[in-house]
């Protein structure tokens, strides 16, 4: 860890300034915008501040699961683009990569978002399988929230393909959407010198104490946990954290009214 | 021999690859080179005519090593005979034993004494080879290691306006924020003072680095500052 820098982050904080002079609870500027890429299903753009991810669903035709034979399948892949950090090293997956997929799965899976059982076009034959595919463009801090947002932004865009004999016709599109109701969004909440602060930027990303995202749908439902960094959290802190994740979730909802 | 032409006039914008002139009776200077009868841009930016020489003032693009130049740098790797050391460009360079304190060193000793891995170092360039192999030194007037404060990132070809004429725009931002500011000739600043001051001096730094553009830079960043303040 980066010492010098924790301490100086940690000197802001005493002052109750964070190091780019945002609130501890602000996120910044957001935007989603949709339909970036015209070879997928559904796709979304996500701009947090500086940190830019892009989000694309693809549909495939497939056999379903043996155990679960009228059940469609849905996948979450992260690329973390070398591009988007200096950090970031071409090739296979690493540890961050496929913790933040797993997150948006766990997330999308859990809030039974995705009716699975609608995707079954002959039981136990013919499925259709989800893919959403995260692509980082740029990485400011907190890709995790930028990957959810879009995630969730890119499967309301999805519109399925024309299915024909078991084959798919990618040219055209049919109007018919995954019927998406609920919203889960993940928020990330972190800790660092008994302050809890949302939207961390990168420098506060390399120096947090602990983590936690939380996932929750509009009704107040977590449908997703996860912890994160070095030190432990109380009951209390996590009770906390789930509040202001509850709160900024929300306002991040606001921002999915324009889409539809 | 055939005749000279140029292609560009004063203060164009260029793009690399654009040939500038055709003739042997031009001379590349910086950011330009020879191939054949031509000479084209390496890099992108306004072009400047000064006689025979041509040579571009970039305007994009990561930092070049040249020698002489003061730069920030972060030690990344700490070897038996010295340091390496990110210098923001695509070369990293050395730091040697000899060259990094006026004390004696002894054989063996433990380099991290004197700068650890992650450690900003203010540093100045002794020589870039034809290789690109980068030394540099810490003997100098206020070479020194960067002790807390925090860094801020720029393109280095705006480093220029950041300090402005004879320093005039960083000590304007020095005097009206309270900050120590240094600023190294490859896009590194470090900024140190109470933390309202230091975010109000980078906020200044990033809204010169976006505007730097405009005439009555100066001016601009003073009200920015002053109304900041308020």
């Amino acid at each position: 860890m980066d010492y010098a820098l924790k301490d100086h982050i940690k000197e802001y904080l005493k002052n109750d300034i964070r190091y780019d002079k945002r609130k501890f609870d602000e996120f910044r500027e957001t935007s989603i915008e949709t339909g970036v890429v015209k070879n997928a299903e559904g796709s979304a753009r996500v701009r947090i501040g500086e940190t830019e991810v892009i989000v694309g669903v693809k549909f495939e035709l497939g056999e379903p699961y043996p155990d679960l034979q009228d059940e469609g399948t849905m996948s979450v892949n992260v690329e973390l683009l070398a591009m988007s950090s200096p950090e970031f090293e071409p090739g296979p997956p690493g540890i961050q990569a496929i913790e933040m997929a797993r997150v948006v799965d766990r997330g999308i899976r859990e809030s039974k978002v995705i009716d699975t059982k609608k995707l079954c076009i002959r039981k136990g034959e013919l499925v259709w399988m989800i893919n959403i595919d995260i692509c980082t463009i740029n990485d400011a801090g907190n890709l995790l929230d930028a990957s959810g947002i879009g995630a969730l932004a890119a499967l309301l865009d999805a519109k399925f393909p024309v299915e024909k004999n078991g084959k798919i016709d990618y040219k055209k599109k049919t109007s018919k959407k995954l019927g998406i109701t609920k919203q889960p969004l993940p928020i990330t909440v972190i800790k660092i010198n008994d302050k809890f602060i949302v939207d961390p930027i990168h420098e506060e990303e390399l120096v947090l104490e602990s983590r936690l995202t939380v996932t929750t749908t509009e009704d107040g439902k977590i449908c997703a946990l996860q912890k994160g960094g070095d030190l432990p959290l109380s009951l209390d802190d996590i009770s906390k954290m789930i509040d202001i994740a509850l709160a900024k979730s929300k306002e991040i909802r606001k921002l999915f009214k324009v889409i539809k | 021999m055939s005749e000279s032409k140029l292609n560009v006039s004063e203060k164009e914008i260029v793009v690399p690859g654009e040939i500038l002139a055709t003739g042997m009776s031009y001379l590349p200077s910086y950011g330009t080179y020879r191939q054949g009868q031509n000479i084209l841009a390496s890099r992108t930016g306004l072009m400047r005519i000064e006689g025979k020489v041509l040579k571009i003032i970039p305007v994009s693009g990561l930092y070049l090593p040249k020698r002489g130049d003061v730069i920030i740098g972060k030690v990344v790797d700490v070897n038996f005979s010295g340091w390496s050391v990110n210098t923001n460009s695509a070369y990293v360079a050395m730091l040697s034993i000899k060259d990094a304190s006026s004390d004696f060193i002894p054989k063996g000793a433990d380099l991290t004494r004197f700068f650890g891995i992650g450690d900003y170092i203010l540093t100045k360039i002794t020589n870039v080879t034809s290789q690109n192999l980068v030394d540099l030194t810490m003997k100098g007037p206020g070479l020194k290691k960067l002790v807390s404060g925090r860094i801020v990132k720029v393109n280095s070809n705006k480093v220029p306006r950041i300090i402005g004429k004879q320093g005039s725009m960083v000590s304007m931002i020095k005097n009206s924020t309270g900050c120590n500011i240094i600023v190294g000739q490859n896009g590194l600043i470090w900024v140190k003072g109470s933390p309202k001051d230091e975010i109000l001096a980078v906020k200044a730094i990033n809204k010169i680095e976006k505007e730097s553009h405009f005439s009555g830079l100066t001016e601009r960043i003073k009200k920015f500052i002053d109304t900041y303040k308020r």
